[in-house]
């Protein structure tokens, strides 16, 4: 009965969704194919203004470098401009804001998903307006303060500056989940003479994962995805990916540079790519948790 | 939940909400009302043996000394807000009395730098945000209507261009739309023109934009709105079949109303995070023609000499903007949370 709505479908609207559907799906996907091929090629074959069909074959990079594939962006980006110190950077502030953020997230998330009072309330409009804010706003509300007390350029200062910034998100998410654990399980360990804090530790722990993974997963990217904050908070040795690629850009008008701006932004894709392949079903439960649930 | 444990459960999130989000909004209030010192000037009288000259030089000591007392700088109150890469009061009120026309009039405002930030930012944020709506919708509705076997690597392809960090998203199709890339190239051969540049000229550079906003947060709309398309009411549907109403019916008393929420939901997702557009201008490297308030403040701040100052009031007036642009929406989740209490 209820496959029935779909099958009334003419066919003229059939025809019309799937070929909706395939534009839509080549104009995702497409672009990052194109890159990630183009990104084993000399700049020439990249940017292939007289025959496109040399960034498909090859033509140039056969002629400069005797094969059809090269991975002489990625050399140059890697080690050449040690782009692999700013993934060690990327990975040190994702696994830290990730840790912290879901800890004190985790603990705020159930406190406000387990009180009924108007502060409650008005907190989470808070966080909402916190949410709104543009992060450029505030970074240059850091700027001076960091200066004056010598935590600009550092790794920690980003980490906690990201961790903050990513608190309103992290509670809306959490605790929409915690609504859905039922009060019961820890009001019945309070019973038998649990404090708070115990029927928390022991009781809603245990059950709290899928939440606490599909928050992660969002902090994650924000942490990853990050620009605003940490190209204006690092200094120059500590950046992370993102603004190294941001600077790779500004200096590169030698021949080649462009390249390595290819390789490492395919670099940081990959990552990326292998986390939706993983975490789809989490992603798309995270995209609808605010929503559906009300 | 007892006071005293809410008040220990949400103490670290408070307190780093307070330190890096509270605090800084009153940091940057502060630093817009207070300038850079100038430097000191002192007069100093050189005597040699053609007699005596003045002169003047900058004390470095005492200016360095100043700015070290004094890291704020001296107090301008309102001056940033009213100068010219600001509100520029006197240059619009200049306009308004030269104008002859309200036509002229904008493109005189056009010229200064903020109103055409502000102009930017309102446009890609309404053009954007009704055309991401829609176009999730569309896929949602399509990815609907196919196998369901299908639907996990659609799903997994679709989400790709909003799982991307903007800044990459935006440089990918930028090195595309490139003159010498793909799509750059397939544009001038469609056109005929040789030289068309995506890159060069204002409104190309603002459509180029948009196609990269719409594209990067389709997905997003897409993923709710297919989601609620799965918890359609399945009763309501079939007792509305039943009671004798067409598709277009079904579509328009039970999806529809059932979808509504939801709409609600992305735009208002959309509208802050539009607002605050600015990864895409510096990966399409497209300053020179759009300008966004975030962008505005991040070259402010970029940059061998700091305009901290100058970046704090425009932050100020951003955070004034963002904050009108959601009073509807707190205001109606104040009278709704009224009502649920009573």
């Amino acid at each position: 009965m209820s496959s029935s709505v779909a099958e009334r479908r003419s066919p003229l609207l059939k025809f019309f969704a799937w070929s909706f559907l395939i534009s839509w799906l080549v104009l995702a996907a497409f672009p990052f194919f194109w890159t990630f091929w183009g990104s084993f090629k000399v700049e020439g074959d990249f940017f292939s203004k007289a025959d496109w069909t040399w960034a498909i074959f090859g033509h140039l990079t056969q002629a400069e470098t005797g094969g059809a594939f090269t991975g002489d962006g990625y050399h140059g980006a890697w080690i050449q401009e040690e782009f692999w110190r700013a993934a060690l950077n990327t990975l040190i502030v994702v696994v830290c804001v990730v840790g912290i953020s879901l800890t004190i997230g985790t603990l705020g998330g159930y406190a406000l998903s387990r009180s009924s009072y108007n502060y409650a309330f008005w907190l989470l409009i808070i966080a909402l307006m916190f949410r709104a804010l543009p992060q450029i706003t505030l970074v240059s509300g850091y700027l001076l303060p960091f200066y004056e007390w010598n935590l600009w350029g550092k790794l920690p200062t980003a980490i906690i500056v990201l961790v903050a910034i990513n608190q309103p998100f992290t509670l809306w998410m959490l605790t929409s989940f915690f609504k859905n654990i039922p009060k019961d399980l820890d009001e019945s360990a309070m019973v038998d003479g649990c404090t708070h804090f115990q029927a928390f530790r022991h009781v809603i722990i245990p059950v709290m994962w899928p939440g606490v993974i599909t928050t992660g997963l969002f902090s994650l990217l924000l942490a990853y995805n990050d620009f605003a904050v940490t190209a204006m908070i690092l200094s120059k040795e500590n950046q992370t990916m993102v603004p190294k690629i941001a600077s790779f850009l500004g200096t590169t008008q030698t021949k080649g540079n462009v390249m390595f701006a290819v390789a490492s932004v395919v670099s940081v894709t990959a990552p990326l790519f292998v986390l939706v392949m993983f975490f789809q079903r989490q992603i798309v439960s995270g995209l609808t948790a605010g929503a559906v649930k009300g | 939940m007892k006071h005293k444990t809410f008040f220990w459960f949400v103490l670290p999130t408070s307190l780093a909400m307070i330190l890096f989000i509270a605090l800084p909004i009153v940091s940057v209030v502060m630093q817009s009302v207070y300038a850079p010192h100038e430097q000191v000037i002192v007069e100093v009288e050189n005597c040699d043996i053609f007699g005596c000259k003045k002169s003047t030089m900058v004390d470095q000591d005492a200016t360095r000394e100043l700015r070290e007392a004094e890291p704020l700088g001296r107090f301008v109150g309102t001056d940033i807000y009213t100068n010219r890469n600001h509100l520029a009061t006197s240059e619009v009120g200049l306009a308004w009395q030269k104008s002859s026309s309200l036509r002229d009039f904008f493109s005189e405002i056009m010229n200064l730098p903020f109103y055409r930030a502000l102009a930017f930012t309102l446009t890609f944020t309404f053009v954007v945000t009704p055309l991401v709506l829609i176009l999730g919708f569309i896929i949602a509705v399509s990815v609907n209507s196919i196998p369901s076997i299908l639907r996990g690597p659609t799903i997994f392809l679709s989400l790709l261009p909003m799982i991307i960090t903007p800044l990459i998203g935006s440089l990918i199709l930028f090195w595309m739309i490139d003159s010498r890339g793909i799509i750059g190239t397939l544009l001038q051969q469609l056109s005929g023109d040789p030289n068309l540049s995506m890159k060069a000229s204002t409104p190309l550079t603002w459509v180029t934009l948009i196609f990269y906003g719409v594209w990067h947060a389709a997905p997003f709309a897409f993923v709710v709105y297919y989601a609620g398309l799965q918890s359609v009411p399945k009763d309501t549907l079939e007792s509305a079949m039943i009671d004798g109403a067409s598709r277009w019916q079904q579509v328009r008393y039970v999806i529809l109303p059932h979808l509504v929420p939801l709409t609600t939901f992305i735009a208002l997702m959309q509208l802050m995070d539009n607002f605050r557009v600015f990864e895409p201008i510096v990966g399409f490297n497209a300053s020179a023609h759009a300008q966004s308030l975030s962008s505005f403040i991040y070259d402010d701040l970029g940059g061998e000499t700091r305009l901290l100052s100058s970046a704090a009031a425009t932050s100020v007036l951003t955070i004034v903007g963002i904050s009108v642009l959601l009073a509807p929406v707190l205001v109606r989740t104040w009278r709704e949370f009224g009502r649920t209490k009573k």
